[in-house]
């Protein structure tokens, strides 16, 4: 049940605007039916990803994406929306690269504009022992054909004229890796663009609708849950569900769904805080992150400077701001940058983390036969979405673990395989 | 901002403290099995609603308690319970 929606293109915004006709809605909304192929709980874009390339790569349609609240309501559309491919491990860096590949071509794949801009990514040292960090990144991503590069003061600060370079600073800027494929992104067109996608080739998204249950037959746990058990549904807010295939793909909440399986992870939720100032005129044209002062700024299309910090320090699901962050935050920004104090902050927002103990995530097959998890995505989820779905579809689609996500699976914690990825990605987003 | 009361110090801002992590009984590591230490050191049962919790106030008196959070609400419920050898993780 393939459906046409209407392209997006110059010539139809200027006729449809002529023509005072109105758009149609981006995606369907259909009544919830009792069977699907299978089910992925989480409207983000992870979750909506897996479901588009279900569909576009592998002809599996019959999928429903279970949402509790709205498409991008989670991380999707809290996140900073910074990409960069420059990881630490060998296993990082060429699964976030595949992520940035599919974000280069996402705005003609999609037919939706993402408004990726593909602006540098400077992640500053302040430390001998950080830039030697730096150095070994460097390494590490050339090594994977992933342009990355150390780079001094002198050309930090062409990059980024209104970062203090001199040695006053209580940290001044030794150095800093500079990764020119990095940018930032609009997350809600990819969120919107993956959905309306997905919709196209008769993915049905359903919204307001959360999962109570999922129900497992035949495993070691109460209730014939647990390891050795095999997924035959979910039970909704809106009903019951039976599916061979349910993916969680909730983030922050991950947990919670895994444990309806009887699947334990070993991930904890922690908030992340974010803020925007009011726009100004551009003036910071690279993405600068700075993992000693725990900031990370970027300015948007609109001239915001869009910033967050590392996770709160201690577990909670609840996303109030605090003082602290704002505080904290804002005078680390403004050792980096002294010329913006009289900016004023706009609003901040908190967003779910679901940390690992290595910082990296939780992808693939589980002691549950059917129940599959895309999670454990912490502070660096948005900029892998792409990858992920693509690379969840398969393992639905060839009931097998492709090859990019084999080190992440839940089974590395058995093997003590961990993929330690703390120093590329704790602060440096 | 989170307001955590110390045993000794009194209510005290969560940044006055260090988080330790879910309180959880530690195995024996020289009789333990393999898969039950691992159990130990990864899995965490990160529960929405209430969690017994380790602080370590690391400004304020130098000692490590256990206390129970509402982990959507944030509010403390219990008091404070000391933790038995002082200077010694649970």
């Amino acid at each position: 049940m393939k459906r046409r929606p209407p392209r997006y293109s110059a010539v139809r915004l200027l006729s449809r605007g002529a023509r005072k006709s109105v758009w149609p809605r981006v995606w369907r909304e259909v009544p919830l039916r009792d069977s699907y192929d299978a089910v992925v709980i989480g409207g983000g874009v992870h979750g909506l990803a897996t479901a588009y390339y279900l569909a576009a790569n592998h002809g599996i349609t019959n999928v429903a994406v279970l949402e509790k609240s709205y498409l991008g309501s989670g991380g999707s559309g809290r996140n900073t929306a910074i990409l960069r491919s420059n990881y630490l491990t060998p296993e990082g860096v060429v699964f976030y690269d595949r992520s940035l590949e599919l974000y280069r071509t996402m705005a003609v794949d999609l037919n939706m504009n993402v408004m990726f801009s593909r602006r540098g990514h400077i992640t500053l040292a302040h430390s001998d022992a950080s830039l030697r960090t730096m150095h070994w990144r460097a390494e590490v991503n050339k090594l994977q054909g992933v342009d990355s590069s150390v780079i001094g003061p002198a050309e930090i600060k062409q990059l980024a004229p209104a970062l203090d370079t001199s040695s006053h600073p209580r940290y001044p800027i030794l150095g800093a890796l500079y990764h020119p494929p990095g940018g930032i992104i609009r997350h809600d067109a990819v969120v919107w663009g993956y959905a309306r996608g997905a919709d196209a080739l008769g993915v049905e998204m359903h919204q307001k609708t959360e999962v109570v249950d999922i129900v497992v037959t035949g495993g070691d746990g109460p209730g014939g849950k647990g390891p050795g058990g095999r997924v035959t549904g979910v039970r909704t807010s809106r009903g019951d569900i039976s599916a061979p295939v349910v993916v969680n793909c909730t983030a922050g909440w991950a947990t919670l769904i895994s444990d309806m399986a009887g699947v334990s992870l070993p991930i904890s939720t922690r908030p992340l805080q974010a803020a925007v100032t009011e726009p100004v005129k551009v003036f910071l044209p690279v993405v600068v992150v700075s993992g000693t002062l725990h900031v990370y700024v970027s300015q948007t299309a609109r001239g915001e400077l869009v910033f967050g910090a590392s996770v709160d320090p201690y577990n909670t699901y609840n996303i109030r701001g605090s003082l602290d962050f704002t505080e904290g935050t804002a005078g680390h920004l403004l050792e980096l940058m002294p010329g913006i104090s009289r900016m004023r902050l706009l609003r901040q927002w908190a967003g779910l983390c679901d940390m690992t103990p290595d910082y990296s995530p939780v992808m693939g097959f589980t002691p549950v036969e059917g129940f599959l998890c895309d999670v454990g995505w912490g502070t660096y989820g948005f900029k892998a979405g792409p990858v992920s779905g693509e690379q969840m579809a398969e393992a639905i689609a060839t009931q097998r673990t492709p090859e990019l996500i084999a080190p992440f699976s839940l089974s590395r914690f058995e093997s003590d395989a961990l993929v330690g990825e703390k120093g590329a990605a704790a602060v440096g987003h | 901002m989170l307001i955590v009361p110390c045993p000794n110090c009194g209510p005290r801002n969560s940044a006055d403290l260090r988080y330790v992590g879910e309180s959880r009984p530690r195995p024996d590591p020289n009789s333990t099995s393999t898969e039950e230490w691992r159990a130990y050191l990864y899995e965490r049962a990160n529960p929405a609603g209430m969690l017994r919790e380790t602080w370590y106030c690391r400004s304020g008196c130098r000692r490590f308690f256990t206390l129970e959070r509402d982990t959507v609400t944030n509010e403390f419920t219990n008091p404070p319970t000391p933790v038995a050898k002082l200077g010694k993780r649970p």
